[in-house]
């Protein structure tokens, strides 16, 4: 009989500040090397794409195997500049965050390839329901770079009106739903959405997204239950960027399997990506979107990246996790990849490259001014305090016109 | 056409499903069953099962699945089987279906019907007898409703389903076969025989926000809802006091003015639920007397509720504010 006082196992990351980075036990199969199932194939026959990473893109820039889907040059450095656009608006909102023109800024450096190409799978009417580091989902869609800084300045052209904080986005007419801040909650109801698409006879689909931290939350098993039980028209991402804020990814999946590999008790088919491979993401994810559409239902895919960034501008990565981490990260940079294999495929250059990242700083810039001189969060001219009164019910009962008054309103 | 409770629930769902084919309706056993209580019986037969049916045991999935669906442009009708399971989909309701339209500045809105039994007298312990309509009236962005009689409930659950808003509708499960007035030991009237039970069968609505005087009288205002409608009459009557009765039936929105003009006409006031009270819906019944009644009230405002403890089960009629505890109160009301 074992008499040994039981311990507590808490699970830790491989290496923290003072450690050398270390990815070894990472397992990242070849480009190319992942099976593409069936469109019609049953989850209990894909078991194996939850355990491997989908990857198109080689070292050189080579884009190969069976997930090379057919983008054309035009769109892959469209592709290109999406990231490009996303990375330099990231960068001037963190630095006017840090001159004090905002409260606060979430930026999703290094995962830019994630939502930029999934953006580019979805049609009109589809429905995304995203997390606060999928700006590039707007980004992609071509909504305006200055309305979102309005957004994230609080100033008087704010669509959410001052109530909401910086990038927490809401458009409608851009398949965007208002992102609420309470991590999970959104995934639930991107199945909602979807099962409502289905209920009408509609061919719209939904696409719910999550980081690695909150599918530890109620949300995402519901989700998951709702999603396969009923079928629904959904495209289930799980962002795996390493990190929750300083906890690392193997806290919410107890150190084992795979995020993917939640879905294999659902009965829903899930697939590991590579999240810094532009061509990979796009070809997943359409993949998905198509299962959706023509009614097999559910998948859900964990993209595999790196928040190359702090969680939020309230936020310093360094105090808990290894120095150069960023750049030990295994699966490189989405914009450097995606560039290197423009120029294998001979369609884009080092001088090219200079020239475009000119181009969108430009463009960044110019929305910025033009954002600046309607407000700031500190200059002024911010949505009026009789806003706050309106939209909580469609019609304003007597007590808050009462309190709106007493407010001075 | 006489109906109980539960037949004039189930009537609002199915006239609100024929006039519009954006409400669709489900819940846990709502699909084939019909509901535990019956609420949806025949409905699934009716209109097909992709507009009633099961959801898996998952409060937190049927709301939040509800919200999705609401943010689409259909109607969602949903069923949460007691309310006493509500609070897995408390986030849900809170962060999520209240704050929707306000948070995307009407780019997106939430209209969505949350039903639930609600109250005891059931000998349904502490998990089928709660009275969590405090912890709902208390939130920015949603409505709470509870309707005392079959004729106001289908009424009311047809507005709170034409609602652009959330609507938490909580139906008070012992008054769904008839008006039980606090004395458990007597057998009550089933609203098959009782006026209230006579319920137009043609579509109509009853407005959220405006409360119904149910007796009026001199002597002291008595407000209620739900189930302590009939036990405050009950009180009164063996007190022999001839007082103004309020039943609430929404209360957000509150009709303030009833409230405030019966005050001002009888100086007295007693407030009574089954919740418990500290934090209860009284408190803030309350405060709005105070705030505008105060010169015109002779005694002070007597609240008689639930303790401040779990609902019990073999102790229910000495948690349940019976007509005799009603009764001391109201006479302590009626002092000089």
């Amino acid at each position: 009989m074992v008499t040994e006082p039981l311990k507590l196992h808490v699970p830790e990351p491989g290496c923290r500040p003072g450690d050398e980075p270390d990815f070894s036990d990472f397992e990242i199969p070849k480009a190319g090397e992942t099976r593409k199932p069936d469109l019609k194939d049953d989850a209990d026959t894909m078991r194996d794409m939850a355990f491997s990473i989908v990857r198109v893109l080689t070292k050189d820039g080579e884009a190969v195997g069976p997930w090379l889907a057919d983008l054309s040059p035009d769109k892959l450095k469209s592709g290109l500049i999406d990231m490009m656009k996303m990375r330099a608006f990231d960068s001037r909102m963190l630095a006017a965050q840090r001159m004090g023109k905002t409260s606060f800024y979430i930026q999703c450096l290094g995962e830019e390839a994630v939502a930029c190409a999934a953006q580019t799978v979805l049609q009109q009417g589809d429905m995304n329901f995203p997390t606060y580091r999928q700006s590039g989902l707007l980004i992609a869609s071509g909504y305006p770079m200055q309305t979102m800084m309005n957004q994230i300045y609080s100033n008087a052209a704010d669509p959410n009106k001052g109530r909401q904080l910086p990038t927490m986005y809401s458009s409608k007419e851009y398949g965007f739903f208002s992102i609420s801040g309470n991590l999970g909650t959104q995934f639930i109801q991107a199945v909602g959405w979807a099962m409502a698409s289905a209920i009408s006879g509609d061919t719209k689909i939904a696409t719910a997204w999550i980081g690695d931290g909150a599918t530890s939350v109620g949300d995402f098993h519901a989700a998951m239950v709702f999603a396969s039980t009923y079928r629904a028209p959904v495209i289930l991402n799980v962002v795996n960027n390493q990190w929750a804020i300083s906890t690392f990814q193997g806290m919410a999946r107890g150190n084992s399997a795979t995020f993917a590999a939640r879905g294999h008790g659902f009965g829903i088919p899930a697939l590991r990506v590579d999240g810094n491979d532009y061509l990979a993401v796009y070809a997943v994810t359409k993949w998905a979107a198509e299962r959706a559409r023509s009614g097999h239902g559910p998948t859900l895919i964990e993209h595999v990246t790196y928040r190359a960034g702090g969680h939020s501008t309230s936020d310093d990565p360094s105090s808990y996790r290894a120095k150069g981490e960023s750049t030990a990260w295994p699966l490189g940079d989405p914009i450097e990849r995606l560039k290197k294999h423009l120029i294998f495929l001979g369609v884009w250059s080092e001088k090219r490259h200079t020239q475009a990242k000119a181009q969108v700083l430009s463009e960044v810039r110019e929305a910025q001014k033009a954002a600046e001189a309607i407000g700031t969060l500190i200059s002024g001219n911010a949505p009026s305090t009789r806003d706050i009164f309106e939209d909580v019910f469609e019609t304003m009962p007597p007590n808050l016109i009462r309190q709106r008054k007493e407010a001075g309103y | 056409m006489r109906m109980t409770m539960i037949e004039a629930i189930q009537n609002a769902h199915d006239l609100a499903m024929m006039q519009d084919d954006k409400v669709v309706v489900f819940g846990e056993d709502v699909g084939f069953f019909g509901g535990v209580f019956r609420c949806t019986a025949g409905l699934q037969e009716k209109y097909g099962k992709s507009r009633c049916f099961d959801a898996p045991i998952n409060e937190l999935g049927i709301v939040g699945a509800a919200v999705g669906m609401a943010a689409y442009g259909i109607k969602p009708v949903v069923e949460i089987q007691f309310a006493d399971y509500v609070y897995p989909a408390y986030d849900q309701i809170v962060s999520e279906a209240a704050r929707l339209r306000h948070r995307s500045g009407g780019d997106f809105t939430c209209p969505l019907v949350i039903r639930m039994p609600t109250g005891g007298g059931i000998f349904g312990g502490q998990t089928h007898s709660q009275s969590p309509e405090a912890l709902f009236t208390h939130v920015a962005g949603l409505k709470t409703v509870m309707p005392s009689n079959p004729i106001d409930a289908k009424g009311l659950l047809l507005a709170a389903i034409e609602d652009p808003d959330p609507v938490i509708f909580l139906e008070p499960k012992r008054l769904y076969n008839g008006p039980f007035d606090g004395h458990y030991d007597k057998p009550i009237v089933p609203w098959k025989k009782h006026d209230f039970g006579d319920v137009d069968t043609e579509y109509y609505t009853t407005p959220l926000g405006k409360a119904k005087l149910v007796e009026e009288g001199p002597d002291l205002t008595i407000i209620a809802y739900g189930t302590m409608v009939y036990v405050a009459q009950a009180a009164a009557k063996e007190a022999e006091l001839n007082a103004d009765i309020i039943d609430l039936r929404s209360l957000v929105p509150l009709d303030m003015e009833t409230i405030i003009a019966s005050v001002k006409k009888t100086g007295r006031c007693a407030i009574v639920h089954e919740a418990t009270r500290t934090s209860g819906f009284g408190a803030e019944l309350s405060a709005v007397i105070q705030e505008n009644c105060f010169y015109h009230l002779e005694t002070p405002i007597r609240r008689i509720t639930g303790w401040d403890t779990p609902y019990p089960h073999a102790q229910e009629w000495d948690y349940f504010p019976s007509p005799e505890r009603l009764i001391s109160d109201f006479n302590k009301v009626m002092e000089d």
